[in-house]
């Protein structure tokens, strides 16, 4: 056996979804009779127990506004919002703590970027350019950026097996190219995009890469500064942590020459009636109070985390994802959507027999959750030719158990719509 | 799985796999189209309407059961109908599937109480409704799309 081998061995055995399951409270409950089954990670993330602990934490014991305040438990939440602040850089491997923004979540992070850097910068006839597999939230902040401005989004194509067309992307860029913006990874189909090669390709004329990881995060370790991207967005509830907590990454050298984005408190450093002086990094960008029990449940999440093998449980996902697209790709009624060879673990179908919806309904009753509709990707829905598609996208705590139960439930599907 | 057969009764399942009034309406005089955007839905109604009673009427589009064989069931019950005993369908078959209807509507409702399982599934309740808003659509001859947002 070589040394690889070995290690991968070891790593699959270090793998004990069981445990992890026991981390997580709400999965231990029945739908309709019968134990849930949870394929909707894509949409939401359930939260283990180290988040819904240290949330009600907080509230228990450290509940303060932050900043100034002299008094101890301001002290303390201070020091918990700043050091989830910092546990994020560490996660994103931020080469500092101010590079990381607190947003409600990757839409928030978008729309700042496309108010306080796209829109002062572009002028008609300039470009920014997206794929055509976006999230509604990687498109339309840009679409609006673009109608105020005058400026055009160019769109890169996807191959039928929806990956980036590499080749148009590079052709694509063009002197008139002042942002790239794309997705890590495909919400509707798994893909996980060359993000290294787009920001390199990019780079090499000068033009600055947006990467919304609002899917990749939950799947794979990101290092910011290994991919050198310029902003990167992604949101706490896809990863394990509380909805409206979100981060932005931004370089500081881009960041601190870009104009606030809402005012109020904490993004000033001096008001008076004539004059108003903004702050620096990063509270400029954080008016008002912000989520603080948020941002302590984020860390939360991240420590949990990094308390896992985050290598074996990405090789358990992706073991699940084979598996489930095996035992599909025997129903001769069923297309799959996204079969690129670099994906995560998210499956997109249709039935020949039953409507997206159809299919959900009937799945809802055997206990087992996906998510069916256009996921926010309506330009994608109409590149594959479909409504509407149905989605399975897991995470390290479902099981080989959870496949069969999906399968076997598809086939009630087909008893009754076939 | 009782549940489930509440919801897709056999005669849904009959005019899901065949829906009646399905196609074009050379000689229809009254249009709408609806739009479901939860589910991505679209279905056009065309009327043809004279005197105040719908001589004709047939629908078009994708959906999913549900709505598909709502709106199969909607032509088949208002074909011949006034506009004024339509609008009234319309307004009682909404009230079934959200808050529920006595025995005296159940009556005047018939074949379309099929659907009164559908109450029981909130996140199904635009199915079955988006024929009939695009039916009131269309007999208010409103030439702009319809949405169930």
């Amino acid at each position: 056996m070589s040394a690889v081998e070995q290690v991968s061995r070891s790593v699959r055995r270090a793998f004990d979804v069981e445990a992890v399951r026991r981390d997580f409270p709400i999965l231990h409950q029945q739908i309709h009779g019968k134990p849930l089954v949870y394929l909707d990670n894509a949409a939401t993330a359930q939260k283990p127990r180290a988040v819904i602990d240290a949330i009600s934490n907080y509230y228990l014991s450290d509940n303060a506004n932050i900043h100034r305040g002299v008094h101890s438990l301001s002290e303390r939440a201070t020091a918990a919002y700043e050091g989830a602040r910092e546990a994020v850089r560490r996660f994103l491997n931020a080469a500092e703590s101010r590079e990381i923004v607190f947003v409600r979540g990757t839409t928030e992070a978008v729309n700042l970027v496309a108010h306080s850097y796209a829109q002062p910068a572009l002028k008609p006839d300039d470009e920014i350019v997206v794929s055509v597999m976006e999230h509604h939230s990687n498109f339309v902040p840009w679409k609006m950026a673009c109608e105020a401005t005058g400026a055009r989004l160019r769109v890169v194509p996807i191959t039928d097996a929806g990956e980036l067309r590499m080749d148009e992307y590079e052709r694509l860029l063009g002197d008139r190219t002042r942002l790239v913006a794309l997705g890590h990874v495909s919400n509707a189909l798994g893909t996980i995009n060359s993000a290294a090669e787009i920001v390199r390709l990019a780079h090499a004329r000068g033009i600055p890469v947006l990467l919304d990881g609002a899917q990749a995060v939950p799947h794979m370790a990101v290092d910011v500064r290994a991919l050198d991207c310029d902003f990167y967005a992604f949101s706490g509830h896809k990863l394990f942590g509380p909805t409206g907590i979100g981060v932005l990454y931004g370089k500081a050298a881009l960041m601190d020459r870009m104009p606030p984005w809402q005012g109020g408190g904490d993004m000033i450093s001096s008001v008076t009636l004539e004059e108003v002086r903004y702050n620096t990094l990063p509270a400029k960008f954080e008016a008002g109070t912000p989520d603080i029990a948020g941002a302590i449940g984020l860390a939360a999440a991240i420590e949990y985390l990094n308390g896992l093998d985050r290598v074996a449980a990405a090789a358990h996902e992706a073991a699940l994802t084979r598996y489930v697209e095996e035992r599909l790709s025997g129903f001769p009624d069923v297309t799959l959507f996204g079969r690129a060879p670099a994906k995560a673990g998210i499956v997109s179908f249709v039935m020949s027999s039953a409507h997206p919806h159809d299919i959900g309904t009937v799945l809802d009753q055997e206990g087992v959750a996906i998510r069916t509709g256009h996921h926010c990707c309506q330009p994608l829905m109409h590149r594959l030719g479909v409504p509407a598609t149905a989605r399975a996208s897991f995470a390290f705590y479902n099981t080989r158990e959870d496949v069969d139960r999906f399968v076997d439930a598809l086939a009630r599907v087909r008893e009754m719509f076939g | 799985m009782s549940d489930l057969r509440e919801l897709y009764q056999e005669v849904i399942l009959d005019h899901h796999k065949r829906p009646r009034n399905f196609g074009p309406l050379p000689e229809a005089n009254h249009h709408a189209e609806g739009h479901n955007p939860l589910c991505g839905d679209r279905l056009a109604v065309h009327l043809d309407v004279e005197d105040g009673v719908i001589r004709g009427v047939a629908f078009e589009g994708a959906g999913c059961a549900i709505s598909r064989a709502s709106a199969s069931l909607m032509t088949d019950a208002v074909k011949g109908k006034s506009v004024a005993e339509a609008e009234r369908l319309f307004e009682e078959f909404r009230q079934m599937v959200t808050s529920g209807v006595d025995q005296a509507v159940e009556e005047s409702l018939g074949k379309l109480t099929v659907f009164c399982g559908v109450r029981e599934f909130p996140s199904r309740v635009k199915c079955a409704s988006l024929s009939w808003h695009t039916l009131h659509a269309a007999l208010e001859s409103k030439d702009t799309a319809v949405s169930t947002e």
